[in-house]
């Protein structure tokens, strides 16, 4: 386990080029906040307290060892964790200034302007062309689904692959262009924020490195927040950074750059050179 | 671990290891064959002893006959199949009607909306269902659902009639349409409703839009098993439809197109090709006889019936399929 001195200058090397990236710069609004919160399974906590801003149309990574809550966290965001009966959430996450925890909140409402993509691609067994559509369908979308489907599919970067073969199944992609069929389609209904919980970790690296160039176009048009276990791919791909430690605490949370170059919290860089986690 | 001088060990094992390979491979083979001999033997059967039959009844005159009367008192003897044909697929489409909605609907229920302790207290009582003798269905299909019916909608309809035992022979074959369907549902990942419910669909749109077109195939399988049971179910119809073998009037609508009253059908008793079969079993039956021997005849129309019931439904299957 010699990972210190090679891989730290390697990361902020990428770093650096990273945050010359022209939306790096400008303050930006705030697209998703989350106040006091506190997540239970059971009698067990997943989120302590915590509270961030993420900023919109900027890449946010959300890394932390294994069971430390911030894939708990990402399914707030979208109340994907509803669907868990025994998930109890205390305080609140605001998504453009409501509470989406709010008496009046509907989550399929909610969740039509938070795109979802999964950790293992997983496109229905539809053709290509009615799984982009499948947002647009249920959301009654009246424009020209054909148009839509193709803007989503080049948004993804699939189109050139995939533009003769719109009729056949999703499942017949490569696992790479599966997952980017799926981010086609959460991009479709033209959300406002894009959660994507562990996109690459099913992925081989070439087709991993291809969404992560797509992730960095997507921060263009959309608030991406992740979840990666891969700390070199949160240091690429991210302009901010938060750190979760076991038991569900948010323990830095700044831009990428500072978090791998000079973090505050000595537990963040032990975890950030391989010494925890 | 290359530095081992020692190479391993790759030759074929002994006789011993081969052969018991070779022997559960046999085992399990000749129980496989078992099922498909039986079938073949069936149907050897069944062909062997309808070309006798179809030596002094045509098949023409079998299969567009409309009077069967197999062993007159006096008279002469009919052997026409187009009453029991009739009262075979009338039951087995009403049948239909209610098991396979119902069956799919309560399917849907089980695997998409009842939380695990509804389900748990659920499906078995629904296999309770189907482990009902179907002698007690018809008793009860003619002690209650006649009478229900006839106080109801129908004061006209006979005693024994075919729309009382075809509701319930349909409610004895909800258990199967909705056990299977939600076994098939159930398989479907969840990732897949994960991707749904990600997009913003409601429970309905998940369940009907993603689920069912993913598990097609097993809810189909889930309809023939439910319709062959159908076809083939006597006890029931013996019990609450009688064992008339009716010719309904058939009348000409406009254009002349011949159709049949439903009402004609349903409201009266009637008979279906498998009473047929057991009230010939029931007389004095001696082997070699024409009716012995139409016994085999209306086997293989029986035979033919399920085969086409079940290639419809594969094609019907087939053309909807989203396989995961």
């Amino acid at each position: 386990m010699s990972n210190t001195t090679t891989d730290d200058s390697l990361i902020t090397t990428e770093v650096q080029a990273d945050s010359n990236d022209d939306r790096a710069a400008p303050a930006a609004g705030t697209a998703v906040a989350a106040r006091d919160l506190n997540v239970f399974y059971g009698d067990e906590q997943a989120i302590d307290d915590v509270t961030m801003e993420i900023p919109e149309k900027r890449v946010t990574a959300l890394i932390g060892p294994s069971g430390c809550g911030k894939s708990t966290f990402l399914r707030c965001i979208n109340r994907m964790n509803d669907m868990i009966e025994i998930c109890r959430v205390e305080g609140d996450v605001e998504f453009g200034g409501k509470n989406v925890y709010g008496p009046n909140v509907d989550p399929v409402a909610l969740r039509r302007k938070i795109g979802m993509v999964f950790q293992k691609p997983n496109p229905f067994p539809k053709s290509i062309r009615d799984n982009v559509a499948y947002g647009l369908k249920i959301q009654g979308y009246d424009g020209d689904v054909d148009a839509r489907v193709e803007e989503s599919l080049k948004g993804a970067a699939l189109w050139d692959e995939v533009k003769d073969q719109l009729d056949s199944s999703g499942l017949e992609l490569s696992g790479g262009q599966q997952q980017r069929l799926c981010i086609a389609r959460a991009i479709a209904p033209d959300p406002e924020v894009i959660l994507m919980d562990e996109p690459t970790s099913a992925l081989d690296p070439v087709a991993a490195s291809k969404i992560e160039d797509l992730i960095d176009d997507l921060a263009e048009e959309y608030t991406v927040i992740i979840v990666t276990h891969n700390m070199q791919q949160a240091a690429r791909i991210s302009d901010r950074t938060a750190v979760f430690l076991t038991g569900g605490e948010l323990v830095e949370y700044d831009d990428t750059a500072k978090i791998f170059e000079d973090p505050e919290e000595q537990r963040v860089e032990d975890y950030i050179t391989g010494k925890f986690g | 671990m290359t530095d081992s001088t020692e190479s391993p060990d790759l030759t074929r094992r002994g006789g011993l290891t081969r052969l018991k390979e070779g022997t559960y491979g046999g085992l399990f083979a000749a129980c496989a064959a078992i099922t498909l001999l039986t079938t073949a033997a069936i149907f050897v059967t069944l062909l062997s002893d309808a070309v006798v039959f179809f030596r002094s009844i045509s098949i023409v005159e079998f299969l567009t006959g409309t009077n069967w009367s197999p062993n007159p008192a006096g008279g002469g003897q009919a052997f026409g199949i187009i009453p029991l044909l009739i009262g075979t697929l009338t039951v087995t489409f009403t049948a239909a009607l209610i098991s396979i909605p119902i069956g799919t609907l309560t399917a849907i229920y089980l695997s998409e909306y009842a939380t695990p302790n509804a389900r748990s207290i659920l499906k078995p009582l629904l296999e309770i269902l189907a482990g009902i003798p179907t002698v007690v269905y018809g008793y009860f299909a003619l002690v209650y659902i006649t009478p229900a019916l006839k106080a109801t909608l129908f004061p006209e309809m006979s005693t024994f009639n075919a729309l009382a035992a075809s509701i319930m022979v349909g409610i004895m074959t909800i258990p199967m349409v909705s056990s299977i369907s939600e076994d098939a549902m159930s398989a479907v990942p969840d990732e897949l409703r994960q991707a749904g419910y990600g997009l913003g669909a409601t429970k309905f749109e998940v369940s009907t839009g993603i689920v069912v077109p993913a598990s097609i195939s097993g809810i189909a399988s889930s309809y023939i098993l439910a319709v062959s049971r159908a076809i083939g179910e006597t006890m029931i119809v013996v019990v609450a439809m009688g064992a008339q073998a009716r010719m309904p009037e058939i009348q000409e609508a406009a254009f002349g197109i011949p159709f049949i009253n439903p009402a004609d059908v349903l409201l009266e008793s009637g008979m279906t090709i498998t009473v047929a079969m057991v009230q010939i079993t029931g007389g004095d039956l001696t082997g070699g006889t024409l009716p012995y021997n139409s016994m085999f005849a209306l086997g293989l129309a029986l035979f033919a019936v399920t085969l086409v019931m079940n290639v419809i439904s594969d094609i019907i299957a087939q053309r909807y399929r989203e396989e995961y």
